[in-house]
This record gives structure tokens, sequence and C-alpha cells, in this order.
């Protein structure tokens, strides 16, 4: 009886077994679209990296040619970016500066948080066959590497990529290359159109698909954590994105047809009054673009939060502390990033009014982060913990995450952040949250759900290499960023703050201040390399890996587990129904120090609660 | 592989994907509009005192739209009610009159455009400003033509209900200092009148392309499945609503206001 519906049902997907181009490129299965969107994401990650990498030689050795690459640069990126020598010129180091952030927040990390972990996990989390909207989710894929060329297109356009940093600040964003229409900001801001379309389709997708599609039985605090992270970042994608939207078709305008949204009255540039109507307003483009890119900042850090939870709960062998409170936590969070994206702007003259309101927002915000912080250490209190290498970054998460969260308390209030404000303090902070945070909550959530994608599992020993000098370089390139925040070193400094050192006295800053660029910039290049072990772990784990011991190696409770590996096209044999939450470990009395989610109260499982296969 | 819910409701949300999905996509249209609508009352009370133009719009041809797209947001209700009583041949009349009034929205817009493409503010040498329509008939290579009047004031310009009546006005090429027309480059006002009025337009035809598409070409999914055709209806008539709603806050907006 087992074995024909079995032969039934691999009749049945060898039926369904597209070809080449409807199986890779242009698939509708919400696995293969996270695959993709994971290894896109990924490899953009690593280009953000290089481009910071080249810019760190220029912050180290202000003036000298970039060894190797200088000559390369030149031959690719022409005169104007680069001097015959290799020497990274002005433009260069503004168009990496803002092509980093741009490529790290909108193609790296979001597209992998989202769009991989997302698209691949959470269906299966709730035991559905696939996404509601499945060629939405395609179309969505395929906009986000339509954006993504534009970006890459836009380096090698006369004038070179967007230069005004990722945040586009008019007018300067609009005066820059004005004598090139169109020019690297028109590239942005289209590219741009098209990562908004995307994240637009991705989030009206995933939230309908939590909503209809839960398995019977999976009630909302039945949710696993994870899932609950997505919802709320799929919210904030669907509400805070469309006013950059807005913002991005007003610059577009001013950018190609010569209005005037941002641009004030008697805008002057290089001694040249402009001939435009007049009458915008700069600080609209600000508020236009915080509105998005404070919810941003959650969605950056939402899924991260999702997959260390997963992760710890697994690997504590216990359920999670507070539970409860962390999804009201996480809901509040979503609710009051709408709020307070003006602490972004103390600085500009929008009235101290406004400023106070901000502050307050800011620092409720910080409460429920600290209780979801706080549920996550407390969890591990008591386990019996298994330390492989999805739960050291996720163990390496919690710390850095908590450094990068209280360094952020000093900017969002008022007073201080005029000292902080737009220095390279901001810059660590910020990379705290989302560097050795995020970054290494997404390595953990790669080691942990490789076996479930692959069926073998990722080498453990370059796991831990690869954890251990990650976690120690990452440390060496920011913790100086505060430090030399703190005595006052402005960020977006062509020559890393060399001008101060010339200056002397009350407004230089020492030459030990400055000198530590130099080991930032040793501690980045080490970092760069400390991926490679990663890298070829990756590829090479795909067919020579460890196979995995069973569809649950990680011996886990949630529904990803409970089918075969990889899951076939519909996901689940059979329909699933769920009779517990979703962090059942070490339940007393029971057989096994885990209960799936599926579990029958009075049934012995078969093997991982999965029917017998032949 | 069936998705669940596709066609009919989940028992606990009583709502089809599709139903579900269009309303968190209007959420976010909600989103972007209501940015627009900030940046619209951010720049207007930004600007210093008389210089927001008033009258620049015809009041008529923006009422005639606002009530052509009242008469479709009625249409597509009816039609989805003659479908949901099985009455076919009756949603169709009532569709097609809906797209037809698509038509009609689109066709006065363009002749509003076409309006303020043609309008011209001419400065002359002299410090003197003309204000009005360029007669291509009668514009040559030495004299601009334009359907207009002097105007005596800055606060004419902007509120040329203040004027008097429009007589031809030919001006040498040699006296015009700068000529600019009404486009979006003029001033804020009329910039943000053609992003906000384009934005919609822009949604008027993505919607009544799919409602025709529902109407004329997919057709025959009315024969196989029913129920997903009046889904298909009932999901593109919310869009349909909510784009004549954002007309409804356009017109007081820009031409009343």
């Amino acid at each position: 009886m087992e074995n024909t519906i079995d032969n039934k049902h691999a009749r049945e997907r060898g039926r369904e077994k597209p070809g080449f181009w409807r199986g890779y490129v242009f698939s509708t299965d919400h696995k293969v679209i996270g695959i993709q969107y994971g290894i896109t994401a990924l490899m953009f990650l690593f280009f953000g990296l290089c481009l910071m990498s080249v810019m760190r030689w220029q912050l180290a050795n202000p003036g000298a040619p970039v060894p190797i690459l200088g000559k390369l640069l030149f031959r690719v990126l022409g005169e104007g970016a680069v001097s015959k020598t290799g020497v990274m010129l002005p433009d260069l180091y503004n168009a990496f500066g803002a092509m980093h952030g741009t490529i790290m927040v909108f193609l790296g990390i979001v597209p992998l948080a989202f769009g991989a972990f997302g698209n691949y996990v959470m269906p299966l989390q709730i035991g559905a066959p696939d996404m509601c909207f499945p060629r939405l989710n395609m179309a969505s894929y395929q906009f986000y590497v339509l954006g993504g060329v534009l970006m890459m297109a836009s380096f090698f356009i006369p004038g070179g990529a967007a230069k005004s940093g990722w945040t586009s600040y008019s007018p300067l964003a609009t005066v820059t290359d004005m004598n090139l229409r169109p020019n690297g900001q028109t590239f942005w801001i289209i590219g741009m159109v098209f990562l908004i379309s995307s994240s637009l389709l991705g989030a009206v997708n995933f939230i309908t698909t939590i909503i209809q599609l839960r398995a019977r039985g999976l009630g909302w605090m039945r949710l696993p954590f994870f899932v609950w992270a997505q919802f709320v970042t799929a919210f904030l994608l669907l509400l805070a994105f469309p006013p950059l939207e807005a913002a991005a078709v007003l610059q577009l305008m001013d950018n190609l047809l010569r209005t005037s949204f941002f641009l004030p009255t008697g805008l002057v540039v290089s001694g040249q009054a402009l001939h435009i109507s007049g009458g915008g307003s700069p600080l609209l483009w600000q508020h236009l673009f915080w509105f998005l890119a404070h919810p941003e900042v959650y969605v950056l850090i939402l899924p991260a939060m999702g997959i260390v939870t997963e992760i710890i709960a697994n690997n504590t062998r216990k359920p999670i502390w507070g539970y409860r409170s962390m999804v009201y936590s996480v809901l509040t969070i979503g609710f009051l990033s709408f709020i307070v994206w003006a602490h972004h702007m103390y600085l500009t003259g929008m009235g101290t009014h406004i400023a106070t309101f901000f502050q307050t927002t800011t620092m409720m915000i910080s409460i429920p982060s600290v209780i979801i912080l706080t549920s996550l250490f407390i969890s591990l209190w008591g386990g019996s913990m298994r330390l492989n290498t999805p739960m050291l970054f996720a163990l390496g998460f919690l710390p850095m995450f908590g450094i990068g969260g209280l360094t952020g308390l000093p900017l969002g209030f008022n007073a201080s952040d005029i000292q902080l404000h737009d220095t390279y303090y901001v810059i660590a902070h910020f990379h705290y949250i989302v560097a050795p945070g995020t970054i290494f909550a997404l390595f953990a959530g790669i080691y942990y759900w490789y076996p479930k994608a692959t069926g073998r599992m990722m080498n453990e020993f370059w796991g831990r290499v690869h954890f251990a000098l990650s976690f120690i370089f990452m440390n060496l390139v920011f913790m100086p960023m505060f430090i030399q925040g703190m005595a006052g070193m402005s960020r977006r400094m062509y020559d890393g703050g060399a001008t101060y050192a010339a200056s002397g006295g009350v407004v230089g800053l020492s030459p030990r201040v400055i000198g530590l660029n130099v080991n930032i910039s040793h501690a980045v290049w080490a970092l760069g390399l400390a991926q490679i072990p990663f890298i070829i772990n990756f590829f090479w784990s795909i067919r020579r890996g460890r196979k995995a011991a069973s569809d649950n190696p990680w011996e886990a409770t949630t529904l990803e587990w409970q089918t075969s590996t990889p899951p076939p096209h519909g996901n689940f044999e059979r329909e699933m129904e769920v009779c517990r939450g979703p962090y059942e470990y070490s339940v007393p009395g029971a057989s096994r120090d885990f209960t799936p989610q599926n579990e029958m109260d009075n049934l012995e499982p078969a093997t991982n609660g999965n029917p017998v296969r032949s | 592989m069936e998705i669940p819910y596709a066609v009919k409701a989940r028992p606990d949300t009583g709502l089809y994907n599709a139903k579900m999905g269009i309303w968190l996509f209007l959420a976010s249209e909600v989103m972007l509009f209501g940015a627009l609508f900030c940046s619209y009352i951010l720049l207007r009370v930004n600007a210093p005192e008389g210089t927001w133009p008033h009258h620049w719009l015809n009041i008529w041809m923006g009422m005639t739209n606002t009530l052509v797209l009242i008469l479709s947001s009625v249409m597509v209700v009816l039609s989805w009610a003659s479908l949901k009583m099985g009455n076919f041949r009756q949603y169709k009349i009532f569709q097609g009159i809906t797209i037809l009034c698509a038509l009609v929205f689109l066709g006065i817009k363009s002749f509003e455009y076409h309006d303020k493409f043609m309008h011209y503010q001419v400065n002359l040498k002299d410090g003197r400003v003309a204000d009005g329509h360029l007669q291509k008939a009668e514009t040559t290579g030495e004299v601009v033509a334009i359907e207009g009047r002097w105007v005596e004031g800055a606060e004419e310009l902007y509120d040329p209900a203040l004027g008097h009546e429009g007589k031809l006005i030919k001006i040498p090429r040699s006296d015009i200092k700068t000529m600019e027309n009404y486009g979006p480059w003029h001033n804020t006002y009329l910039a943000i009148y053609f992003t906000l009025t384009g934005l919609h337009a822009l949604h008027v035809i993505g919607g009544a392309a799919v409602i025709f598409a529902i109407w004329g070409p997919l057709a025959k999914v009315w024969e196989q499945d029913p129920e997903r055709y009046i889904n298909r209806v009932e999901v593109s008539g919310l869009f349909w609503h909510f784009v004549d709603l954002v007309w409804i806050f356009l017109f007081p907006v820009l031409y009343l206001l």
C-alpha cells in the first residue's frame, strides 16, 4: 500500500519535472526562487565587500595607487575614475561609497533575509504547498535581477554610478553630473523603482500566504517565530516602500524633466545660479526617504532575529523563553518603526518640538527590541547546548546585536547626537547591527537550512574556522570606528581624515585616531579572506558534503523538517496537520527530546514523523 | 499541485487568496498616493504667500471627469452583480460602459494636458510678460502668436481669474527674453499636478487594460470556471474603485482648493 502511493507520487513528480529553463530560470517553485534569491544576494554581498576593500585602501593610504586592482580599474572605468597610476579619484570613491550602501542594503541583505530565507523556509514552516501567487513570486525575483543589473550597469555609463550616498540626498543627488542626462543617479532611481516593485510583490505574497495557507491546526500562537518575523517584515516592506517609490518618482522628475520638487529657490551650484523654477524642499526628500529607510532597518534585523530564534531553540533543546512576549514585541516594533524616522534628521533644523517627539518614540522602540534580545539570552539558561556552526553564529549574533543596539541610544538622543551625527560612530553603530548582527544570523541560517535544501551538511570544521575568523575581524573592523567617531572623525571623507591631522591644534585629530584607519583596513581585507572557507565550503558541500543523517538532521520540531529532503514540488506528500506549538523540546515524559509540531498526541512516530519511504 | 483557496474562500478568513492580495496591494497604493499628497501639502505650505496658483485648471473638465469615473464605478458594481446572477450579456454591457468611461476620462485628460503644453508664459526683454496659448498657424520664424493677454502683476499670473479677456498677441521673436510652456518644469504646482495626475492616469490605463482583458480575450473562462471568472471581475473591480477614489481626492485638491 505504502509502496504504491509512493510510486504514484514518484510518477506524478516525474510528470511534473520541468526542463532546465522552467526548472531553474523561470521557476515558480518557492524553493527554487528562494535559492535563486540566495545565491544572487550572496554574490552582491561579496561585491559590496569588494567595493569597500578598495575604498579602505584609499582611506589607509590616501593618494597611493591601488595595488593590483588600480591598473585594472583604470582600464575598465577610464580616466575620470582612476588616475593613470591607479589612484582612486574622489568621484570614484563617492560612487563606491554610495553603491556599497545601496548594494549591501537593497541588493544583498534584504533579498537574502527576506527573499531567500523567507521564500525557502516560510511556506515549509506553515505547511503550505507553495506561495499563494507563484508567478508573482517569480516576477518579484526578476524585478530584483533587473534592478541589480541597472545598478551594476551604472558603473560603466559616462560619469559613473550614483555618488551621493545611499541616501541620495537632494539637491546634491540632482545637481551631481548635471551636464550628463541620464547619469548614474538616473540609473539609481530607476533601479530602485524595480527593487521596490520586487519587494512589493514579495510582501503581498508573503502576507497572503501566511494568512491563507497555514496548515490545519496552525494557529497564530503556534507559528514559529521566524514566520512571525517574516510576517511583520512583509508589512514593513508593503507600507514603507511606497513612499520611497513616490520620492523616487519625484526625484526622477527633478532629474529628467527639470522640475524642482527638492530644489529650493535660488540654488547656486559652483557659483552659477541654476535655471530651475525652484520652490522645492530638500527636507521633503529626507522625510520621504527616511520614512522608508527607518522601517528598512527593521526589515534588515527582524528576519535575522527569526533565524536566530529557530536555531537557539533547536540547539538548546528547550522551548524559547517568552515566546508570546517576543511575538507582541515584534508586532510593537513593526508599528513603532513607522514613527521614528526623523531621528535621522535632528541636525536638519526641522525644529526642537519635532525632534523631541522622535526622540521619545525612538527610546520607546528600544524596549521591544530589548525584550526580544533578553528572551533569547534567557532561553540559553539551563539548556544543554549543542555548539555546532549555526549555533555559534547565532550565539555570536546576540552580543553583536546588543552592542549595535545599545550604541544606538546616544544617537537617538538629540543632545548627544549633535556630537556623534555623521561621524564614524554612526557607521560603527549600524554596522554592528547589520554586519556582525544580521549577516551572522544569515550565515547561521545558511548552515542550518543547508541540509534541507541539498540533503548534505556543510563542513563543520571549516564552518567553525569561518565563524572564529569572521567574529574576530568583524570586531577589529568596527570597534575602532567607535573611537574614531567619538573623537569627531566625519564619515564620507575621501582622505580618511588626513585633512584633520594636517590642521593640528584644537580641531585636529590625533594621529593615533587617524592611524586606526590602517588597522581597520587590514582587518577588512582579512575579513574578506576569512570568507574563502565559507565560499569553498558552500559549493564543495553541494556534491561532496557529508550526507544528512535523515530528513531532520538537527532533530527539529518545525514543519520544514517533517518532509523529505529536498522537499518535492508541492512540499508535502500529505496534508500537514499541526497539534502543538513550535518549540516542544525536551517535553517531560516524551520518548525523545523533541516533539514535531505535526505529531499526534497518542501516536508513536514513524521515522521522524515522515511516512516510511522505500 | 493545487494552491488552496485560489478560488474558494478560506473559512476562517472569509477571503480567497487574490482578494486578500488585492487589499494588501491597495494598502500599499494608499501609502504611495498618501506620500504624494503629503508632498503636495508640504510644497504648498512652503510656498511663499501668493505664489500658489489658482484657477489654472478648468473646473468643468475636472467635474466631467469626476462624474465619468463615478459612473464607471457604478458600472463595475452592476457588472459584478450581473455575473453573480448569471447574466453574462448584461455584464458585457455594463463592463463595456466601464471601459468606455475609462477612454472618455483619458481623452479629456489628454486634452487638458495638451492645453497646458500649448500654454506659454513669454517674458519680453523690456520686462513685459505675456501669457496665453500658442497659435501655431500664425507663429512664424519671426513672430510668436499667442491667444492671451498682457500680464500686469504677479498675482494675476498666479490667478488668471483676476486678469482681463484674452486677445491675439503677436510678439517678434527678437523681443523675447525667455518663453516657457506650462509643463512640469514651469513651477512646483504644475510639477505636482503632472506627477499626481500622470501616475493616476497610468493606474487608469492599467486598470482599464486588465478589465478589458477579462471582458474580452479571457471571457471564455466564464464557461470553464464561472467562480474564478467572477473573482477576477471582483478583484479588478476593487482596484478600479481605488483608482476612482484617488481621483475623488485629486479633483478638489488640484482643481478647487
